[in-house]
């Protein structure tokens, strides 16, 4: 990004400088000597054309040069699959909230149905209690990640098109209703970091926001465990 | 002035007036927008606060009404309406009921969009775009019922509006150029509609056909963009398997080409008045023709590049990537082209040159936005941030815009017969630059900061921005300053019009047919832009002068 903006910068002064400097040329300037003034011309437009060749050859090579190096980058982030070591973490978008699911001691994430998703009676994702695997599926508004351990994130969205953007962490990736996308990273510093919706959803797009608090693994276990005990206390949904 | 007319040149006046109310309307909204966004508690008189619901009805209506009623119809129908048949030596376009039909079309858009502030629940909040299921689920949010099913209505009659216009367009160019009117001689002005209207055949019948199965969706029963199981509001409503990406895919393919709708006449203008006010011929006139069909048909083929992180396969990006990265190039030996007709000095400067001039600043400003955008890897940071909101607006909206101020400067005394008076001109031209660059340029830095678009606050549960504050301030006061500075352009094209210099024939010593007396009406004898590289006197030899009469 660094170097984007410096090459975006440098080019966009150079013409500028350039127009403002054909601007201010009050007189025309010819090059050659007047006695010749046809071959004076052909000269100075052959210089002008060398010129906006080598021009165009350079500018080509700086979009080539950006076309390599963020395809590099994109397909380091986003062709391969995470490692089978990832730990698994559900997102999924809701007007105007955003929930994180673990998937508890058992690493499996149980089924949902639509119309048994009802954040009043505590089931906001609409956890199927007759599927086991969802008995031990944490629910939580705030998503806790250790640091130094690769995270899948499993995108899913309950009713229209949402964005999942965390912009400390160069992520951004819509939630689509009808389709589950996976994006993975590997959060590093241990902090508070704030989660957006970044694309428009309704009237409460603004304050869709939610956490993410990233904590030393043993920190998470501890949080992990506490959540987990007091799902196994409360009634299976 | 007659509005029941077939008289091309009445109707290009006619189109350039309706877009003149777009976009006083547009403009209003905007301010409101980002008055707004400075005083969040400010009352507005007759409404009241500003609801999250009104703030997105702003958004969602400054986005219609700029980019179809002013974008694509002033530089196209009422341009070339004014100008085309005169450009090729025509007498009239090929087809003027046409013609009159889509003006009225055009009129009833406008009127169905603007009913939507004055339904149960206002406009539609789901923005110009209209993504699904948002857009096709009346319980998804205030405004996308009836405000809803007026957008599309409205939409739906501006394809067809549009749809005629391009015909019109395209058989005038084809069939009606004056004998000795060959391609090689045709003005940059007539290359670009004639590639514009291409793309508007083809892409707003992609747009019709989205908004029709988005109706069907909303009121027939069908499932083209919800996916089974969609639960919106608490109401299961998602019946068949449909997609929200396939809109995604068919709006973007009618959306990118748009941009170029809105551009390319604006490119064309600008190479012909650099020619005319550096009295040099177009450099490289065959190259510059090309570079602008290999725009138009390289922007067909880009439309993913709005979709990187839309849950597009990540391959599909790649693609997107370079063929985005490829449309750089053509732009860039436009920019050089123009540059360098530049470069020899000598200017005349009146005011629409300084406009064409604020063109040229603000597309290579926006332009250069354009690849930093196409890379995957970084749009995945700045998708649906201020950035993006930054870039389109110097790209398209003011170079179109500022391309539209240099048109109406140039050709108004063919519309009037008087010139425009020189001094307020200069005077409107200076502020909008600078009022410009203050508005649009802080937005990029706000869009770094992560600041997203469609943010009706910028304090949330998680941040508050506090950083760019003092930007967002900036940014409305220089907005404020941008629209007041085109009350002196309001004030100009009215009084000019009855108290203006007469222009007499020829005023600018342009070689375009538009400008040939009407006694010269024979064959078309030489290619445009011949003027004469002198040492400062002016010499230029019209396409309606034969050339032995100059030896």
């Amino acid at each position: 990004m660094r170097w984007n903006l410096l090459a975006v910068c440098v080019c966009f002064v150079a013409a500028h400088v350039w127009l403002i400097g054909a601007m201010l040329r009050r007189k025309r300037t010819t090059r050659g000597s007047d006695a010749s003034p046809q071959n004076g011309e052909t000269e100075s437009r052959d210089a002008s054309r060398h010129l906006r060749w080598t021009l165009l050859a350079a500018l080509c090579c700086m979009y080539l040069w950006m076309a390599v190096t963020a395809q590099g980058l994109w397909a380091g982030s986003r062709y391969a699959g995470p490692s089978p070591a990832a730990m698994q973490v559900e997102v999924v978008g809701e007007q105007f909230q955003w929930y994180f699911r673990y998937p508890g001691p058992d690493a499996a994430f149980g089924s949902t149905r639509p119309d048994l998703a009802s954040a009043a009676s505590g089931n906001p994702l609409g956890l199927n209690p007759r599927d086991a695997r969802s008995h031990d599926d944490i629910v939580s508004s705030v998503l806790v990640l250790p640091a130094g351990r690769e995270v899948d994130l499993r995108l899913r969205s309950i009713d229209v098109i949402h964005g999942l953007f965390i912009p400390s962490m160069r992520l951004k990736e819509n939630a689509v209703p009808g389709l589950v996308l996976h994006v993975h990273f590997t959060p590093t510093t241990p902090g508070t970091y704030p989660i957006l919706c970044s694309h428009v959803c309704g009237l409460g797009h603004a304050r869709m926001q939610a956490v993410l608090t990233v904590v030393s693994s043993a920190e998470f276990d501890a949080w992990l465990a506490s959540h987990a005990r007091a799902r196994s206390e409360q009634p299976s949904q | 002035m007659k509005l029941f007319t077939t008289h091309h040149r009445a109707l290009g006046v006619l189109h350039l007036l309706l877009s003149l109310a777009a976009v006083t309307i547009g403009t209003l909204l905007s301010l409101v927008m980002r008055i707004h966004r400075v005083w969040p508690a400010l009352a507005f008189p007759f409404h009241g606060q500003i609801k999250p619901e009104d703030y997105l009805a702003l958004v969602t209506m400054h986005g219609t009404l700029m980019i179809f009623f002013v974008l694509t119809t002033a530089p196209q129908l009422g341009f070339a309406n004014l100008v085309l048949p005169e450009q090729i030596g025509a007498r009239g376009m090929a087809f003027p009921r046409l013609n009159a039909v889509a003006f009225l079309l055009t009129v009833l858009a406008l009127a169905l969009l603007l009913a939507a502030f004055f339904v149960p629940q206002g406009a539609s909040i789901s923005g110009w775009t209209a993504y699904p299921p948002m857009s096709a689920i009346a319980g998804a949010g205030p405004g996308e019922g009836t405000g809803m099913d007026l957008w599309i209505a409205s939409i739906g009659v501006f394809c067809i509006a549009s749809w005629l216009g391009a015909v019109n367009m395209l058989a005038t160019i084809l069939g009606e150029r004056r004998a000795g009117m060959t391609w090689s001689r045709l003005p940059m002005t007539v290359w670009a509609w004639l590639i514009t209207s291409i793309l508007t055949l083809l892409v707003f019948a992609v747009l019709l056909a989205a908004v029709v199965l988005l109706f069907s969706d909303r009121h027939l029963g069908s499932s083209f963009f919800v996916p089974a199981g969609d639960l919106v509001n608490g109401v299961v409503v998602g019946r068949g398997d449909g997609s929200p990406l396939l809109w995604l895919h068919l709006f973007w393919f009618f959306g990118h080409p748009e941009v170029y709708i809105a551009v390319l006449p604006g490119m064309g203008l600008v190479t012909s008045l650099f020619a005319n006010f550096a009295n040099r011929p177009v450099i490289g006139y065959r190259t510059m023709a090309a570079m602008l069909v290999a725009i138009g048909f390289l922007g067909l083929v880009v439309w993913g590049h709005h979709m990187f992180v839309s849950g597009m396969n990540p391959y599909a990006g790649t693609a997107f990537a370079l063929t985005t990265m490829a449309i750089a190039i053509p732009s860039t030996v436009e920019v050089l082209g123009w540059l360098s007709m530049l470069w020899g000095g000598g200017l005349r400067l009146p005011t629409p040159m300084l406009f064409a001039l604020g063109f040229l600043s603000f597309f290579i400003a926006g332009g250069l936005t354009g690849p930093m955008l196409a890379q995957p890897a970084l749009d995945s940071y700045l998708h649906n941030t201020f950035f993006v909101v930054a870039h389109f607006h110097m790209v398209m909206a003011m170079a179109g815009v500022f391309s539209l101020f240099a048109g109406i400067y140039y050709w108004y005394p063919l519309m009037t017969g008087r010139l425009m008076n020189e001094t307020l001109g200069k005077i409107h031209c200076w502020i909008s630059v600078i009022a410009a660059w203050g508005t649009f340029f802080p937005m990029h830095l706000s869009g770094l900061a992560g600041e997203p678009r469609h943010y009706e606050r910028l304090t949330g549960p998680a941040t508050t921005f506090s950083a760019i504050t003092a930007n967002e301030r900036g940014i409305t006061w220089s907005a404020l300053l941008l629209a007041a500075a085109q009350l002196i352009f309001l004030w100009n094209v009215f009084v000019s019009a009855r108290r203006g210099r007469l222009a007499g024939h020829n005023p600018w010593g342009a070689t375009t047919l538009e400008w040939a007396p009407e006694t010269a009406l024979g064959r078309v004898q030489r290619a445009p832009y011949q003027y004469e590289i002198g040492v400062n006197q002016m010499k230029f030899h019209p396409q309606w002068e034969s050339a032995s009469k100059q030896e």
